[in-house]
C-alpha cells in the first residue's frame, strides 16, 4: 500500500514540477526582458520611442523612434492574415466538408508538411525566387518588400490556421449538420450558416495563432522584407518589421548601452502585441463557446 | 550505478581533462569583422602550440574592448580605434590598452553587373546614400530609381562607410538595411538598379565593384591608402602583449602564417 502511495505522490510531484518549470521559464524570460528594456526610458521618453520616426541608434545622442518599425510589423501581419485566413479556413472547410476521407488522409499531412519547413528556407526562397519575380513582373524597385514578406508569411501561417480550424470544424456535432439539412438547406448553406458559426471559437483561435506567428516571425522578415525604416505607402515598398531590427543589430550592439536597451524595449513592445493577440484569441474562444456534446 | 563506481568514473574523467586545464588559456573577444581572421589563425596556432588554448568569441568591437577593460579577456579584436571614453574607463580600472594593427580592410561599393556605371566619386556616393541623388541617370547611368542597400547600424562595415564616405551625414532611412555582407551581395546581384557596399573579400562575379575617385580596389591600393575607403583592423591587449598572448599576436603578424590567413579570409595583409 505504501509503495503505491509513494509512486502516486512522486508522479504528481514530477508533473507539477514540469508544469512549474515552464511557467518559471516564462516568468524568467519576461522579467529579463523588462530588466534589460526598461533602463532605456530613464533617458529617452516613451512617447518619442513609440512615435518617433527616426531610428539612428549609433548617433550621439541616439535616436530611437520605432514608429515605422511598428507600422511595418502591423502592416505585414494584416496583409499576410488577409491572404492566409481565407486560404486556411477554406482549406479546412474543404477537408472537413467536401473531401473524400481518403483524399483528406492524403492532403492533410501535406498541408502540415508546409508547417515543417524551416523559416530560413522559406526566407531564402523568397529572396532568391520571389524577389526577382516581383521585380520583373510587377515592376517593383526592389523585390524585397512588403508584398514579398506578406506572401511568405501567409504561406507559413496557412498550415497553422488550417490545422486548428479543421479540428474546430470537425468538432461540430453531426446533429447540427443533419438538422440543418433536414430543414432543407443546401450543403453550402449549412456550411456557411451553421457549421462555421458553430466552430467560430476554434476558427478565431486559429486566426489569432496564425497572426501571432506572423508578427513574431524573424528570419523571413529579416531576409525578404527589405530593411528600409520607412512607413510603407505602397505594397511594393521595402519595410523593416520589429523582429528584423532586433535580429540584425543585437549581435554588435555594445553590451548594456542605450542601443542594447532600445532593442530589448522593442522586444517588450513585441511581447505586449503578442499578449494582446493571445488575449483576443481567448476572448473570442470564450464568447462563441458552444457547450454541448463537443466543444473546443 | 553504485556511488563508488560513480565516484571512480568522475575521478577518471577529471584526470583525463587535467592536461586541458593545465594549458595556457588566452581569451579573445570582439569584432565580428576580425573574427574570421583570428579563428583561422587560431586553429593553426593551436595545432602548432598544443600547450596553448585559445577561447575565441565575437560580440562586436565595443563588446571586446569592454571585456578588455574589465579584465575579462586577454586580447580584444576591434575594427575601429578605441574611443577616448573607453581609454579613460580603462585607466580607471588599471588597464593600459595597447593597439596592434593586424590587417587592412577595404570596403568596395558594388552594383549589378548589368549596370553601365563603373565609377563614382566619394561625393556622388555620399549624395546617393543620403538621398539627394535618386536616379541613375544623374550619375551617368540609365533612367532608373536607385535602390540603396546599406548595412545595419551596429556593423563595423557600416561604421567605416559612415566615417569615410558619409562624413557624419545620415544614411537615408529608405535605404534597405541588410544584416551581412553576404545578404548585400545577394540583394545587389538580383536587382539591376541596386547599389551596396561590401568588404574586399566579398567581391565576386555576381556583382561589379566600382572605381572610386578613379582608383580601383585591390590589395595594393588599400595598403598604399590610395583607396579612400580602407580601415585598419586591430587587436588590443593590456599593456604590451606577454606570454601566450604575445605568441599569438606574433603569429598573427608573421607573413608566412597569420598574414596568409588574413589574405585567405579576404582582407589585405600588412605590407612589408
Amino acid at each position: 500500500m505504501r509503495s503505491r502511495d509513494i509512486k502516486e505522490k512522486t508522479v504528481r510531484v514530477t508533473l507539477t514540477a514540469m508544469a512549474g518549470s515552464s511557467l518559471l521559464a516564462l516568468a524568467g524570460i519576461v522579467i529579463f526582458l523588462f530588466m534589460e528594456g526598461l533602463p532605456l526610458f530613464s533617458e529617452y521618453s516613451f512617447f518619442n520611442f513609440l512615435f518617433g520616426n527616426l531610428w539612428y541608434p549609433t548617433e550621439e545622442p541616439g535616436l530611437f523612434g520605432i514608429f515605422p518599425l511598428l507600422v511595418a510589423s502591423l502592416a505585414v501581419t494584416v496583409l499576410s492574415s488577409m491572404l492566409a485566413v481565407p486560404m486556411g479556413v477554406l482549406t479546412a472547410v474543404y477537408l472537413t466538408e467536401i473531401a473524400h476521407p481518403t483524399v483528406r488522409r492524403i492532403i492533410k499531412p501535406f498541408v502540415e508538411l508546409l508547417a515543417a519547413l524551416p523559416s530560413v528556407v522559406l526566407g531564402f526562397l523568397g529572396m532568391v525566387v520571389l524577389a526577382p519575380f516581383l521585380q520583373d513582373y510587377l515592376d517593383a524597385a526592389s523585390g524585397l518588400n512588403l508584398l514579398n514578406a506578406s506572401l511568405v508569411l501567409a504561406l507559413m501561417s496557412v498550415p497553422t490556421i488550417c490545422s486548428v480550424s479543421e479540428d474546430a470544424l470537425f468538432g461540430v456535432p453531426r446533429d447540427l449538420r443533419e438538422a440543418s439539412l433536414a430543414l432543407g438547406a443546401t450543403r453550402w448553406q449549412t456550411t456557411v450558416r451553421v457549421v462555421i458559426p458553430a466552430a467560430l471559437s476554434g476558427i478565431g483561435t486559429a486566426v489569432m495563432l496564425g497572426m501571432s506567428r506572423a508578427i513574431g516571425e524573424t528570419m523571413v522578415v529579416l531576409m525578404v522584407a527589405g530593411g528600409a525604416g520607412i512607413i510603407p505607402t505602397s505594397l511594393l515598398d521595402p519595410i523593416r518589421p520589429m523582429p528584423a531590427s532586433i535580429a540584425a543589430e543585437m549581435a554588435e550592439a555594445a553590451f548594456r548601452s542605450e542601443h542594447y536597451h532600445a532593442l530589448f524595449a522593442i522586444g517588450i513592445v513585441l511581447f505586449f502585441l503578442t499578449l494582446a493577440f493571445n488575449l483576443a484569441a481567448g476572448y473570442i474562444a470564450e464568447k462563441h463557446r458552444q457547450v454541448g456534446t463537443s466543444s473546443l | 550505478m553504485t556511488i563508488g563506481k560513480l565516484f571512480a568514473t568522475a575521478l577518471t574523467v577529471l584526470s583525463l581533462s587535467a592536461p586541458a586545464m593545465a594549458a595556457q588559456q588566452v581569451v579573445i573577444n570582439g569584432s565580428t569583422t576580425v573574427l574570421p581572421v583570428v579563428q583561422k589563425a587560431g586553429e593553426s596556432f593551436m595545432a602548432s602550440h598544443p600547450d596553448m588554448e585559445l577561447s575565441i568569441s565575437g560580440g562586436g568591437s565595443g563588446n571586446g574592448i569592454k571585456a578588455l577593460i574589465e579584465k575579462q579577456c586577454d586580447i580584444a579584436m576591434s575594427s575601429r580605434d578605441i574611443k577616448d571614453k573607453e581609454v579613460e574607463a580603462a585607466k580607471k580600472n588599471g588597464v593600459t590598452p595597447n593597439r596592434v594593427t593586424i590587417a587592412i580592410d577595404a570596403i568596395v561599393p558594388v552594383v549589378n553587373p548589368a549596370n553601365p556605371v563603373a565609377a563614382l566619386t566619394t561625393a556622388q556616393l555620399r549624395d546617393i546614400y543620403n538621398g539627394k541623388v535618386t536616379n541613375w541617370k544623374e550619375v551617368g547611368g540609365h533612367d532608373g530609381k536607385i535602390v540603396v542597400i546599406s548595412r545595419d547600424t551596429s556593423s563595423g562595415t557600416f561604421e567605416c562607410w559612415q566615417e569615410l564616405i558619409m562624413k557624419e551625414e545620415r544614411v537615408n532611412p529608405a535605404a534597405l538595411m541588410q544584416a551581412s555582407n553576404g545578404a548585400v551581395v545577394q540583394a545587389v546581384s538580383k536587382n539591376k538598379n541596386a547599389i551596396g557596399y561590401v568588404g574586399l573579400g566579398y567581391l565576386d562575379k555576381s556583382t561589379k565593384g566600382l572605381k572610386v575617385n578613379d582608383v580601383t580596389a585591390n590589395p595594393q591600393t588599400a595598403l598604399s591608402k590610395q583607396w579612400p575607403i580602407a580601415r585598419e583592423l586591430f587587436v588590443f591587449t593590456n599593456g604590451t602583449p606577454a606570454g601566450a598572448a604575445k605568441a599569438f599576436v606574433e603569429y598573427l603578424l608573421d607573413p608566412g602564417k597569420g598574414q596568409k590567413d588574413v589574405l585567405e579570409v579576404g582582407y589585405v595583409p600588412l605590407g612589408k
